[in-house]
C-alpha cells in the first residue's frame, strides 16, 4: 500500500511536472515582446539593427527616453491623452450609473424590452456607425475637436450599463424600500445609498473605460485631425509612418505609455479581472 | 405617503407611487435613450441609406440603388479582403482558441502549485495599448534581427520574412493575435471555476487522467463560455483595423488587406463614402449570421444568466 502510494505521488509528480514545464515555456514566450521592448529602449541605434540579435543592451543608454521628453511634445500628447481619458471617465461613472439604475432598481413599462435593445447594441460593430458620425460630426464642426472622444461617453455605453446593472439588481431591495415609503427623493436614495455601496462596479467602471481610451486608435486618427490634439497612441503610430522612423524613440515611448497601465492593473487588479470576467457572462 | 389602517397604501396612492416610479425610471435612462437616438439609431439609418448612394463627401450623395453592393464583388480587392478575412477567421480563430482553452484548463489544474505569476503573464499582454503592441511586433517579428527568428535559428530553423512575406504575414498576425488571448483566458478560467471539484475527484477515483477529465468534464461545462469567446474573435477580426494599418498597411501584394483596414481605406483615403457604408452593412449581415449560426449549433445552456 504505501509503496503503491509512493510511486503514485512519483507519478504525480512528473506529470505535474511536465504540465509545468509546458506552461512556462509559454509563458516565457508570451513574454518575450516585452523583454525586447524593455531592453531594446535601452539600445542605441546601432545595437537595435544588429544581426544577430543582442538579447542585452551592451552599451546601456538612456538617451532614447530622453528623447521621448525632449524630441517630441511628449506632455502636449501626454495632456490630450488625459483629458480625453478624464472625461471619459467621469462621463462613463455618471452616465452609466443613472442609467442602470433606471434599468434595474425602477419599474416602468417595457422597461425589459428596452433593456435587450441595449444588449443588441453591443454586437453591433462601429463601422456601421463611424461614416455617418464622421459626416454629421464634419457638418457641425466636431472633426478636429475633442468632442468626438469625449461627449458621447456622457450618454452610457450598454456594456458599462449591462455591468452596473448586473451589480444594482444584486442589492438587496429592503435597503431602498423604507426610504422610499418615506417618501424620500428617488435622486437622493440613488446618490445616499445605492451609490456608496456600489464602489466595486463603479471601480470597474472607471478602470474599462480607462483602458479604452488609453489604448483608442481609430477614434483619434478619424476625429482629431491636427498634429497639436494627436494621443499618445496616435502620435506613435505617425512617428512610426516616418520614412524613416526614429525606433529607439519609439520603443521608449512605448515603454512609458505601457508602464502607467502595469502600475494600475498591480494596484487594481481584482477590479480588471471583474470586468472582464463580467464580460464572459453577457453571452 | 399616507398609510391606511390595514398598513398597506391606499390603491390610490399605489397606482400614484407606481407613475412617479415609471417617471422616475425614463428621467434616469434618458440619457441612454438619447444617446442611442443620435449616437446609434440616426447613424444606422443614413448608414444604410448611403450605401445606397454615390457619395464623395464634395458632392450631395447622389442615389443608386443596390450598385454599391454589386460593385463590391467586382471588386478585387474587395474579394482579396474577404479571403484573407476569411484566412484568419478559419485559421486564426480556431488555433487562439485552442492555445486558451488549453492554457486555461492547465492552469486551472488544483494540484499545481504557483501558477498565480502565470496568470499574470497570459493577460498582461492584453493591457499594452494596440499601437505599441504594433510597433513591437514589427520588431519581434523582423527578418534578420527579430526575437523569433533568433530563437528559431538556435532551433537550426530558418525563420521566413514573416511581415514582408505574402505567405507568412498572415501567420504572423496570427501569432500576434494569440499573444493576446489573455481576456479569453481570464473567462475560461472563471467558467472553469464553477466546475464543482467534487467532479474531477470522482472521475479521478474512477481513473480518469487530466485530458479525459477535461475533455468529458470540463470542455461540454464551459461550451458557452467558449461559444462567446469564438463570437468575440470572429467579430474581432472583421473589426481587425490598427494592426494591418500600422504594421503592414496592407501589404505585401494585398496578403494583409483585411476588411475593415480596406473599409477604412475606401471611407477616409478615397473618400467613397457610399462604397465603404454598403461594406459596413455587408459586414453587420455577415456578423449577425455567423452569431445566430454560432448560437443555433451550440445550443445556450439555458442555466446561463
Amino acid at each position: 500500500m504505501g509503496k503503491d502510494m509512493k510511486r503514485y505521488r512519483l507519478g504525480a509528480m512528473i506529470k505535474n511536472g511536465i504540465i509545468y514545464l509546458f506552461l512556462v515555456i509559454f509563458a516565457m514566450a508570451f513574454l518575450l515582446p516585452f523583454f525586447f521592448l524593455l531592453t531594446g529602449s535601452f539600445k542605441t541605434s546601432s545595437e537595435l539593427f544588429a544581426v544577430p540579435f543582442h538579447w542585452l543592451p551592451k552599451h546601456f543608454t538612456l538617451e532614447n527616453y530622453e528623447q521621448v521628453f525632449t524630441k517630441i511634445p511628449f506632455f502636449r500628447y501626454l495632456t490630450n491623452t488625459m483629458i480625453i481619458v478624464v472625461l471619459n471617465i467621469v462621463g462613463a461613472l455618471i452616465s452609466n450609473s443613472l442609467i442602470a439604475y433606471g434599468f434595474s432598481r425602477l419599474r416602468w413599462p417595457g422597461r425589459d424590452k428596452v433593456f435587450m435593445i441595449v444588449i443588441a447594441t453591443m454586437i453591433l460593430p462601429y463601422q456601421v456607425t463611424l461614416i455617418p458620425l464622421y459626416l454629421m460630426y464634419t457638418k457641425i464642426g466636431w472633426v478636429g475637436t475633442f468632442l468626438p472622444l469625449t461627449l458621447p461617453g456622457f450618454f452610457g455605453n450598454a456594456f458599462f450599463i449591462f455591468l452596473m446593472r448586473q451589480f444594482l439588481v444584486g442589492i438587496p431591495k429592503e435597503i431602498t424600500e423604507s426610504a422610499r415609503i418615506d417618501g424620500a427623493n428617488e435622486f437622493v436614495i440613488f446618490l445616499k445609498l445605492i451609490m456608496p455601496i456600489s464602489k466595486p462596479a463603479l471601480a470597474t467602471v472607471a478602470i474599462m473605460s480607462f483602458m479604452n481610451s488609453w489604448k483608442d486608435f481609430l477614434g483619434p486618427l478619424v476625429f482629431l485631425g491636427s498634429d497639436r490634439l494627436y494621443t499618445l497612441s496616435l502620435a506613435a503610430s505617425m512617428l512610426r509612418s516616418n520614412l524613416n522612423p526614429n525606433w529607439e524613440l519609439l520603443l521608449a515611448l512605448g515603454v512609458v505609455m505601457v508602464l502607467p497601465v502595469m502600475i494600475l492593473f498591480f494596484v487594481l487588479q481584482k477590479y480588471f479581472i471583474q470586468g472582464i470576467t463580467m464580460s464572459g457572462i453577457k453571452g | 405617503m399616507k398609510k391606511n389602517r390595514s398598513g398597506k397604501l391606499s390603491e390610490y396612492s399605489q397606482s400614484k407611487m407606481r407613475k412617479k416610479e415609471a417617471l422616475h425610471g425614463l428621467l434616469f435612462v434618458s440619457p441612454w435613450i438619447i444617446g442611442f437616438f443620435t449616437f446609434t439609431l440616426y447613424p444606422i439609418i443614413s448608414s444604410f441609406y448611403y450605401s445606397l448612394c454615390n457619395y464623395n463627401v464634395i458632392s450631395r450623395p447622389r442615389f443608386i440603388g443596390f450598385m454599391n453592393y454589386v460593385n463590391l464583388f467586382k471588386d478585387k480587392v474587395f474579394i482579396k479582403a474577404c479571403q484573407n478575412t476569411l484566412y484568419m477567421i478559419l485559421i486564426g480563430v480556431p488555433l487562439t482558441t485552442l492555445i486558451a482553452v488549453l492554457v486555461s484548463l492547465l492552469l486551472n489544474n488544483k494540484k499545481l502549485r504557483g501558477t498565480g505569476w502565470m496568470r499574470v503573464v497570459f493577460f498582461i499582454p492584453t493591457l499594452v495599448p494596440t499601437v505599441v503592441a504594433c510597433l513591437l511586433w514589427i520588431w519581434v517579428m523582423q527578418p534578420d534581427s527579430g526575437i523569433v527568428n533568433t530563437v528559431l535559428s538556435y532551433l537550426h530553423i530558418p525563420g521566413p520574412g514573416w511581415l514582408s512575406s505574402p505567405t507568412w504575414a498572415k501567420p504572423a498576425f496570427i501569432l500576434m493575435m494569440i499573444w493576446t488571448c489573455g481576456n479569453a483566458v481570464i473567462i475560461y478560467l472563471a467558467g472553469l471555476q464553477d466546475v464543482p471539484e467534487t467532479l474531477y475527484d470522482a472521475a479521478a477515483i474512477d481513473g480518469a487522467n487530466f485530458w479525459q477529465q477535461s475533455l468529458l468534464i470540463s470542455m461540454p461545462l464551459i461550451r458557452p463560455t467558449i461559444l462567446y469567446n469564438v463570437t468575440i474573435l470572429i467579430i474581432g477580426v472583421f473589426q481587425w483595423f490598427a494592426e494591418p494599418y500600422i504594421m503592414t498597411e496592407g501589404g505585401p501584394s494585398n496578403a494583409t488587406m483585411f476588411y475593415s483596414l480596406y473599409l477604412y481605406q475606401n471611407a477616409f483615403t478615397f473618400f467613397k463614402m457610399g462604397f465603404a457604408s454598403a461594406q459596413a452593412w455587408i459586414m453587420l449581415l455577415v456578423a449577425m449570421v455567423i452569431i445566430l449560426v454560432l448560437f443555433k449549433v451550440f445550443r445556450f445552456n439555458d442555466t446561463e444568466i
